[in-house]
């Protein structure tokens, strides 16, 4: 009965994800306005036939401009949380593989970038690089670097003392196969189920950045900078504001979910041990 | 506690610090191109003789290794630059604008963590298959609302509801205690919610383990009362991972507050760092991403502390 019911929740996650991913991709192609096309006269708007999300300050329709917005987050998180799970995740593995300074050294420079609060870390890294969508998937990818880093060392620290691992060593296996066939795929579900979570996370310090202009430049549609125009002409109509936060809100929870009910289906013994980092 | 595990922590905490103060220091020197052409460029008219100035003032004819002693030795020494504008030392800044930050995050830890543990307690005891998926989509959903925007609807919501009522700005406590803390209900409930999501989830399965354990068996069997049970035996082990994340969180509410400064309007250091960015003003930008880190570290190393004092298996 628990089984199922945690079946249910995961299907319903992954339905809820994979509507809202394919609703930003095919963006293009589904027939929404302009998301750039200006149209003065109807500048403003709340919801109605035509723009059923109600248009901008610029007379933009909103409903497109957030699912634009969506694709530009998701563009941007998906890089960030993919090139720190490559660099993370490699560091990781090497760290528990070759142990000794190595792994000393290396790990002490991850707990230096951890050290830092992550949307300041990333702030850091913005006003290094200028502000645009690359230098926040950048300044993302850094931060959770080395996230992934301790996540895969501690069961990939255990899996090399395994006896397989131990076995297929003195058969002559080499290091790299060692890795790639006998380590990795038994570090998939921490994989899956924290590239999740970090993406939810992720979605939300995008979104941060973008509002705070540290991120997608106007006039890129973006969930972020949505906000923060908004913000402006709130008082005449909170609709383009409050719409965009609960774009934000769906996405983020989405990916959130969808980690969670993971964790609980790959591996109940995974349950609280992470959970305190967002 | 025991002296070698104190200085085992203390030799962690300075590689720590170390290392953040030589990444601190290599930001200014990793801007693409020429650093000082782009600090000048943001408003005045680049001439050579400037940017020969200005960069013998940043000191960054010298060898690299020198110029991060001189920078080092004059942050432990309390300077930690001057403001390329003002050309003052940017800690006369920094000290202003710590307070909003301090209090907003102070504030935000005490509703987070204070009432997480009433409600994880009290979470615990609706147990069974409808009760675990709404506590854990509530969970989720408070962790996944963008606190900028909870604070945007909240701003919102008093202006139309409450027209009298000022949301936005700071005053000092010791000038106007009512209408500080006035100002500081929205900011607060909008950073510390994620917070709050976070730990009463945590608090509410450390219960639920806690409650699984044999000594509570023990306890209940001979004779303490539900609640002693519950409140003495399972809820002060459940406090250790407990304390841990706060520790953790803090750094989440120090990021969160730039943002939610930013809503509300607070001149703390969140503001501070975003207009020095939009200036240029690197110094500025260094220093204030030195004394928010430090700060972060610093509280980390006092959980530690307080985590080895509650459980004992740590110390050893």
């Amino acid at each position: 009965m628990r089984g199922l019911m945690k079946n249910k929740l995961l299907a319903f996650a992954a339905v809820f994800v994979v509507v809202q991913v394919v609703l930003a991709l095919a963006a293009p192609w589904l027939g929404f306005q302009d998301p750039f096309k200006q149209i003065m006269v109807q500048r403003i708007k709340p919801p109605n036939a035509m723009n059923l999300l109600g248009t901008d300050q610029l007379g933009r329709d909103v409903l497109s401009r957030i699912i634009w917005g969506a694709r530009t987050s998701l563009f941007t998180t998906s890089t960030a949380v993919g090139l720190a799970l490559i660099a993370g995740g490699s560091i990781g593995l090497a760290a528990a593989f070759y142990r000794g300074w190595f792994d000393r050294i290396v790990m002490r420079l991850m707990d230096v970038l951890f050290a830092f609060p992550i949307l300041l870390l990333a702030i850091g890294v913005i006003a290094v690089l200028g502000p645009n969508a690359w230098s926040a998937a950048i300044a993302i990818a850094i931060v959770y670097t080395p996230i992934f880093a301790r996540l895969l060392r501690g069961p990939a620290l255990v899996l090399c003392e395994a006896e397989y691992v131990l076995g297929a060593r003195a058969v002559g296996a080499s290091d790299v196969r060692i890795i790639f066939s006998h380590i990795l795929p038994n570090l998939i579900s921490v994989i899956l189920v924290q590239t999740s979570i970090l993406l939810s996370a992720a979605i939300l310090v995008e979104a941060s950045l973008s509002f705070l202009g540290l991120g997608a430049q106007p006039p890129t549609p973006s969930l972020g900078l949505m906000l923060s125009e908004g913000r402006n002409f709130l008082l005449l109509s909170p609709w383009p504001a409050v719409f965009a936060g609960i774009a934000i809100l769906l996405l983020s929870f989405g990916f959130n979910l969808l980690g969670d009910a993971l964790r609980d289906t790959l591996d109940p013994r995974l349950r609280d041990a992470e959970g305190a980092r967002r | 506690m025991n002296t070698r595990f104190l200085i085992g922590r203390l030799i962690d905490l300075s590689f720590v610090l170390l290392g953040v103060s030589i990444v601190v220091f290599l930001m200014i020197r990793m801007i693409p191109g020429d650093a000082v052409a782009i600090m000048l460029g943001a408003n005045t008219e680049i001439t050579p003789d400037r940017i020969a100035e200005l960069r013998d003032r940043l000191g960054l004819d010298d060898p690299m290794l020198v110029q991060y002693g001189h920078w080092l030795w004059g942050v432990l020494h309390g300077d930690l630059g001057t403001s390329i504008w003002t050309g003052r030392p940017v800690l006369g800044e920094i000290s202003l604008a710590i307070w909003p930050t301090l209090e907003l995050t102070a504030l935000s830890v005490l509703v987070g963590a204070g009432l997480s543990v009433p409600i994880g307690a009290f979470m615990a005891q609706a147990r069974g298959g409808a009760a675990e998926v709404t506590v854990r989509i509530g969970a989720i959903a408070g962790l996944t609302i963008p606190s900028f925007w909870l604070g945007i609807v909240s701003i919102f919501a008093v202006a139309k509801l409450l027209p009298g009522v000022s949301a936005l700005g700071y005053v000092p406590f010791s000038e106007n205690p009512i209408g500080n803390l006035q100002r500081m209900v929205l900011p607060v409930i909008a950073l510390s919610l994620p917070m709050l999501a976070n730990l009463s989830r945590l608090v509410r399965s450390a219960m639920l383990d806690a409650l699984g354990q044999d000594y509570v068996r023990t306890a209940r069997a001979k004779g303490a009362s539900r609640r002693r049970v519950v409140y003495r035996h399972a809820l002060r082990n459940a406090l250790i991972p407990f304390i841990t994340s706060v520790g953790v969180s803090v750094g989440y509410l120090l990021g969160g507050a730039i943002v939610v400064e930013q809503v509300f309007a607070i001149p703390g250091l969140g503001r501070l760092v975003l207009g020095a960015i939009s200036e240029r003003n690197y110094p500025l930008v260094q220093a204030t991403i030195l004394v928010i880190t430090a700060t972060f570290v610093l509280v980390n190393f006092a959980v530690d502390l307080l985590y080895a004092a509650i459980d004992p298996r740590v110390r050893n």
